[in-house]
């Protein structure tokens, strides 16, 4: 097992890349923990398998070094870095059986055959596979095929990460959570670190402990489950997680205040926004109440979602949403939206400017 | 280039070989030729391009191998579609054997047939003509689109036709309107293979025909052996018949790995 | 799944129609004659089982099925390794592909007889490309009409060189299919060349090498006009293959009970080997 850390890491598709356009990755420097249980979440096409390839050797990278603790494994395949990766599709080896499918990267690697047994039968044991290891893998489905792909990692004892490229995207949804529970219970029993790629938030955020969120080949923040929904780095996070996501207003700041539709708005903090900027507020539909006076709005429709209401409204002609307890108001009636002043932001360009962030 | 690339490269000069030497034969001069190996035409003539092209029973060979081969992929098609939609979609009594059925007339000694083959289209009238050609190369092209194009269908989930279906669509109408745009790439495919063993068959072609369809292949043996040996003439002859077939490739040959890899082969 | 409906049967109907009438009515009446003697004269007289006896029995009918089997064995171990190897070593993307596709396919697309009369003007011993180099340049005697082994040889290569292209294009198509991520994930375990072929490559390769196995093996079994421009079935009897021999009884001597008998022999032959090799090589697919 090791941390891995990614020092000032780019990588581009195309031989001559001219511009920060053609990087698929964008310039990062990243550390993950030893033992971490983290998720890499991000829209499709934002650099999440990219990064994971680069990771695991399958891809090397334009610039930059990859360090498994302090060794530079940059330039080395990546039979020769001890990680695993379960991919997207299952890949199984069709004509082997369940047994020979783990053995095979001992086997490999010329381990004697009864340290072979004794290993495959230990993970076997632990993925719930033992009273099925003379069966061919072709006939099994694709949830226990994941297991095997994850199995194949598992059985090297000395492997370093494993690595989850949407590994549910083929499972029947009465599958899903069974795996996903698996994949975190053995997080618990071995304590090897694992990376988990995903654009599920829910998946994200009951994984991890960590949850690196990715746009356009950039890291925008790192963090908590919680913080990225209590504090969002950048109105991206704030619009992806959550749902419905973040309202993202457009606000004027006026002596180092933000008015939003000439109502003055209390943020937590001071806001430091850069003359020129594009300002936005950022509040969750959450911290959004009804009140006697605020800023007025119309109700456009409301949605029962069981212990809440999700509101529609618009201020002006910006959309708002909020999330209330109680009765809601009829669609088309005059109301006040209240922001909760500690966990009200302003974004700069699309990033967190205040100057004092209460988390 | 890395070694690997050396054996197609080698495999393709091995393929070009014999095809050179016979578009070489066709630029000589029959006194060049019987005079003795020269590894390039010492003098190049179109003498030998010039006969076919004034000669009608030459021209009209042509003429008539790519009508019958046409009319073959057409019929092969409009009766194999439908039935590789069923065979895709639907589960009916005996399904199983009729396809393995179909296909074991790939398996019929050609040569022995040929007998009944010119009694039965001689029978129906029909000997001689397009028609008797096309319609007997069916017997071992219908089987080969049938199994061609269920591969492509069944890659088709059939939620596009419950939606058609749920969209009012009639049975014809999503057919051709629909399903046979969305296959067009096998049907692309399909049409290439059946082009592809109906002008390289001539046992049944000859047999069929005598003097109206006679297909180019069956003339050129006729003139190598009653005109004695005129190798050069015969050159440029099977030099003009591989031109049909490599323009039929280089039109699919982004379809020909993409279809079979789609295919359900 | 499949819907359970026989309106499947309106469907195939076309198709049902078109191939019985070739293949129905002509099988009948080659079921006709092997049952019947004639002395010519549109006469003909019940013979029984009598012409499948004499063909089982006759030593031209065991040569030639010999002959027969020895090439197609000969040209399919030849054949499908050669193919597979050269779809493992074709580029996978990029502007060789079609270039290779096209030249490959070539061959595939040339009529019979020109296949045949093409590999008689290369292979002549004075005028011929192959024949001269032979002959003048690396010094072996070689003449297709006079030594058997020189025509076998020329056969053999002839055939290789006109159908190998097949189990390529089949082979080719197998291997695109497979997904990036099997490679990448055989990376991981450390999988050898020799064990990503065998444990990736090949499975995925098996649908459609048995169904080139079975195109060849067909075709290779009825193959007639190329031989027969080539060679003639000669020199003597020693190219002489079931189809050129099934002619010669049947069109030169006029013999049609015993070729009629003949073929059907064959025919069910064919059909039996196929039919186990299909049902072996599909019987793990449920």
């Amino acid at each position: 097992m090791a941390k891995i850390t990614l020092d000032s890491l780019r990588h581009s598709y195309l031989d001559a890349p001219a511009g920060d356009d053609d990087f698929a990755l964008k310039r990062m420097d990243l550390e993950w923990k030893d033992g971490g249980a983290y998720a890499l979440l991000g829209p499709s096409g934002c650099g999440k398998t990219t990064l994971l390839n680069i990771i695991s050797g399958l891809l090397t990278p334009s610039e930059g070094r990859v360090l498994f603790d302090e060794r530079d494994v940059t330039d080395e395949p990546p039979d020769r870095r001890n990680i695993a990766q379960v991919f997207q599709f299952p890949v199984i080896y069709d004509t082997m059986s369940v047994y020979n499918n783990l053995a095979f990267p001992l086997r490999n690697r010329g381990v004697p055959e009864d340290q072979v047994d004794a290993r495959v039968r230990e993970i076997a044991e632990i993925l719930d596979l033992s009273n099925r290891l003379r069966t061919r893998a072709s006939g099994l489905g694709p949830d226990d095929k994941q297991k095997i792909s994850m199995g194949r990692g598992l059985v090297r004892n000395d492997v370093n990460v494993i690595m989850f490229d949407e590994p549910l995207t083929v499972i029947d949804p009465a599958q899903k959570w069974k795996l996903r529970s698996k994949v975190k219970e053995l997080h618990q029993k071995i304590g090897v670190t694992m990376i988990y790629v995903t654009h599920d938030q829910t998946e994200a955020l009951t994984f991890a402990d960590q949850v690196v969120v990715m746009q356009d080949g950039e890291i925008v923040q790192i963090g908590t489950p919680v913080d990225l929904f209590e504090c969002p780095r950048h109105t991206f996070v704030g619009h992806f997680i959550g749902s419905p996501g973040m309202n993202i207003l457009p606000c004027e700041m006026d002596g180092g205040r933000a008015t939003f539709q000439g109502v003055t708005v209390e943020t937590a903090g001071t806001p430091a926004a850069p003359a020129g900027a594009r300002t936005e507020i950022g509040i969750r539909p959450e911290f959004v109440s009804l009140g006697a006076t605020g800023i007025p709005a119309r109700v456009r429709k409301a949605a029962d979602i069981g212990r809440h209401t999700v509101l529609d409204a618009m201020a002006g002609d910006v959309p708002v949403s909020a999330i209330i307890d109680g009765a809601a108001p009829e669609p088309g009636s005059e109301i006040h939206l209240v922001f909760n002043p500690a966990h009200t932001r302003v974004y700069a360009d699309g990033w967190l400017a205040m100057q004092e962030s209460t988390t | 280039m890395k070694a690997r690339s050396l054996v197609p490269i080698l495999y393709i000069l091995f393929l070009m070989l014999p095809i050179y030497w016979l578009v070489a034969m066709s630029f000589k001069t029959t006194n060049e030729i019987l005079g003795g190996f020269s590894l390039f035409p010492q003098v190049w003539t179109l003498d030998n391009y010039r006969v076919i092209f004034t000669d009608p029973t030459w021209y009209w060979g042509y003429f008539n191998s790519i009508s019958y081969v046409t009319l073959n992929t057409v019929i092969s098609l409009a009766a194999a579609l439908p039935a590789a939609y069923a065979f895709s979609r639907y589960s009916f009594m005996g399904d199983k054997h009729l396809f393995f059925w179909l296909l074991t007339n790939r398996m019929a000694p050609v040569a022995v047939f040929a007998l009944p083959f010119f009694q039965l289209y001689s029978a129906v009238g029909l000997f001689d003509t397009y028609l008797a050609v096309a319609l007997a190369h069916c017997l071992f092209n219908i089987p080969l689109a049938v199994w061609i194009l269920e591969g492509f269908m069944s890659g088709i989930p059939k939620e596009l036709d419950e939606t058609a279906f749920v969209d009012g669509y009639s049975f014809p109408r999503f057919f051709t309107t629909i399903f046979v745009p969305t296959i067009k790439a096998g049907i692309g495919v399909t049409a290439f293979f059946l082009f592809m063993f109906s002008w390289v068959e001539l046992l049944l072609a000859k047999t069929l025909t005598a003097v109206y369809a006679k297909p180019i292949a069956a003339v050129m043996t006729r003139t190598a052996s009653s005109a004695g040996y005129e190798l050069g003439l015969l050159a440029a002859a099977g030099v003009l018949t591989i031109i049909p077939g490599a323009i039929v490739i280089y039109f699919v040959r982004n379809y020909i790995a993409k279809g079979f890899a789609l295919g359900r082969v | 799944m499949k819907t359970q409906n026989q309106r499947g049967w309106l469907f195939v109907l076309p198709v049902l129609i078109l191939v019985a009438f070739n293949a129905l009515v002509p099988l009948m009446t080659v079921v006709n004659y092997s049952v019947q003697e004639t002395f010519g004269d549109n006469l003909f007289f019940w013979h029984g089982l009598g012409w499948f006896e004499d063909v089982l029995r006759s030593e031209r009918f065991h040569a030639a099925l010999g002959r027969q089997v020895l090439f197609t064995a000969t040209i399919l171990i030849i054949e499908v390794p050669l193919g597979v190897a050269i779809a493992l070593t074709m580029p996978r993307k990029g502007f060789w592909v079609p270039v290779c596709l096209v030249l490959m396919s070539l061959p595939l697309l040339i009529p019979w007889n020109v296949v045949g009369a093409m590999w008689n003007i290369f292979t002549l011993p004075d005028i011929g490309l192959l024949g001269y180099f032979l002959n003048n340049v690396v010094g072996i005697d070689y003449n297709m009409t006079q030594s058997p082994l020189a025509a076998w040889v020329t056969v053999i290569v002839m055939d290789v060189w006109h159908w190998t292209s097949l189990v390529v294009l089949l082979a080719y198509a197998g291997l695109i299919s497979i997904p990036d991520a099997y490679y990448q994930a055989a990376k991981i375990d450390a999988a050898s060349g020799w064990a990503v072929f065998r444990h990736i490559q090949l499975p995925k390769m098996k649908r459609v090498l048995t169904i080139a196995i079975l195109l060849r093996f067909m075709d290779s079994f009825n193959i007639y006009t190329e031989p027969f421009v080539l060679t003639g079935g000669g020199p003597g009897n020693s190219t002489t293959f079931l189809s050129i021999d099934l002619v010669k009884v049947a069109l030169g001597q006029f013999d049609l009970g015993p070729a009629a008998a003949m073929s059907l022999i064959y025919f069910a032959f064919t059909l039996l080997v196929s039919w186990l090799f299909y049902t072996i090589m599909t019987r793990d697919e449920q």
